[in-house]
């Protein structure tokens, strides 16, 4: 069987920043031991006119740009988000008709915390390898809210990232696991604006105990340690869990570095460790071998081994990443409380 | 609104119009006939691309209640590169805007129908770089 990965991907950051400083000087709090702290220095924000639906539509189309193919092909669309639009009518369906993929597509929406969008990339392979699609697409998107005045303000951001899953790809799949566990570290109830977490329960029992096991296992599973990869990624809620745990795992900073954008992007949730691996694939050569490890809160990693193919040297992935994220225009709190709606209106 | 806005998605969510195969005019929003051919007009769909120029336009600052968060907005004329010049939405300051302007299309909500209302997307542009 030939193999199967990543045909393309494409991206999509929202264009306003709001910086740490900003929100620190509303809420009298050290912007300083914040940055130090949470290793977060900026965010991205959402226009008004924006949602995870329209990040998700941007995200794919540069993906089926950069492939080259007809969007009829894509058999399956999965939108992994912890915002979609409408608590109640997919945001997969309004991404298949923005495409133009026609109507004989298997769509769904998934939702698993930060680990909804690789979520999906593994049903897309497990699709493509059995036969039922010839493409599909996965998109980790969301414009995550944050109550004002919470840690989480300085982190929460937006931004989406699009996978066309197929065979003859620029990054091949050499093997996939997933570590799962009833862990209440973050969630958010039905009806609720905001969300809620456990607070240092965040940490050591789910996002360390869950990207760990996942990241060990699956090296251990397929023989390899952390000096045979030319890169890794994890999921980013802040710049420090990235690197504690990649230090955990025996990953060096070099590994990491091109991959860790949380800290001038913000944590994008769905978006966040798929965005990051989106920065290391913008730079990787052939032969190089890619360690990815995701994070959803409730809880859950699943890992991925890639290694890039001959293809990605003819493969456009022009606009970087990273241009993107740099490219950002800032927003004060006050615009910031407007865009992202936290002003009651009448 | 519901059902217009339902049968029209296909050209709002992207710019599909329709070209006449036998005098080569363009249209958006498309046509199914071609009133300069009538009865000899043979319509096809076709995709004009993703960028343009604009032309005109103007910035609205009286809005209807559902634009008043995205008060002022601007309303332009765009030339598509592909073809027919468009009326649409540039989302960019009101000091970026200015004619002869490189946009391309970008998909945006265009507005709610209240909070528990459908939401509306669409085709707006943005400045191209
Ligand atoms: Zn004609």
């Amino acid at each position: 069987m030939s193999s199967v990965g990543i045909v393309s991907y494409g991206t999509y950051i929202p264009k306003f920043r709001i910086k740490a400083e900003e929100i620190a000087k509303v809420w009298g709090e050290d912007a300083d031991s914040i940055k130090s702290g949470l290793g977060v220095l900026q965010k991205s924000v959402p226009d008004l006119d924006e949602d995870t639906a329209t990040i998700s539509v941007e995200a794919s189309r540069e993906a089926i740009k950069r492939a080259k193919i007809d969007p009829k092909k894509i058999g399956a669309i999965f939108v992994g988000s912890e915002s979609h639009p409408y608590a109640v009518k997919p945001t997969a369906t309004i991404v298949g008709d923005a495409i133009g993929c026609g109507n004989f597509f298997h769509a769904a929406d998934y939702e698993f915390a930060c680990k909804a969008g690789t979520a999906g990339i593994q049903t897309c392979i497990a699709m493509v390898k059995s036969g039922m699609i010839e493409y599909g697409l996965a998109i980790g998107a969301d414009t995550s809210q944050s109550a004002p005045g919470d840690p989480l303000e300085y982190s929460a951001s937006a931004g989406g990232t699009a996978f066309i899953i197929g065979k003859s790809p620029i990054a091949e799949v050499e093997a996939t696991l997933s570590f799962t566990s009833d862990t209440p570290d973050f969630w958010r109830r039905e009806g609720q604006p905001y969300p809620s977490h456990g607070g240092r329960f965040t940490g050591t029992p789910a996002y360390f105990r869950h990207v760990y096991t996942a990241g060990e296992k699956i090296m251990r599973e397929n023989g390899y340690k952390p000096e045979d990869f030319d890169y890794a990624v994890f999921h980013q809620p802040n710049g420090k869990f990235p690197v504690r745990v990649a230090r955990m795992l025996g990953f060096r900073s070099e590994q990491i570095e091109q991959g860790l954008v949380v800290r001038k992007v913000g944590n994008t949730y769905s978006g966040s460790s798929v965005l990051g691996f989106s920065a290391i694939l913008d730079v990787a050569k052939p032969g190089d071998k890619i360690l990815l490890v995701s994070f959803g809160s409730g809880a859950g990693s699943d890992a991925f081994i890639f290694d890039i193919t001959d293809r990605i040297e003819e493969f456009e992935r022009e606009p970087k990443v990273w241009d993107k994220i740099n490219r950002g225009v800032e927003v004060d709190y006050s615009v910031y409380l407007k865009l992202r709606r936290k002003i009651k209106m009448k | 609104m519901l059902p217009r806005f339902w049968r029209k998605i296909k050209y709002r969510y992207d710019i599909v119009g329709t070209v006449c195969e036998t005098c080569g005019s363009k249209y958006y929003p498309p046509r199914n006939f071609c009133p300069i051919c009538r009865r000899k007009s043979k319509m096809k769909e076709v995709n004009f691309g993703d960028k343009g120029e604009v032309v005109s336009y103007t910035v609205v600052h009286d809005t209807p209640e559902e634009y008043r968060m995205m008060k002022p907005y601007i309303v332009a004329l765009i030339k598509l590169d592909g073809g027919p010049t468009i009326t649409s939405q540039v989302v960019c300051d009101e000091s970026e805007i200015h004619i002869g302007m490189r946009v391309k299309k970008a998909f945006r909500k265009y507005f709610e129908d209240g909070e528990d209302g459908i939401i509306y997307y669409g085709t707006k542009f943005v400045p191209e770089s």
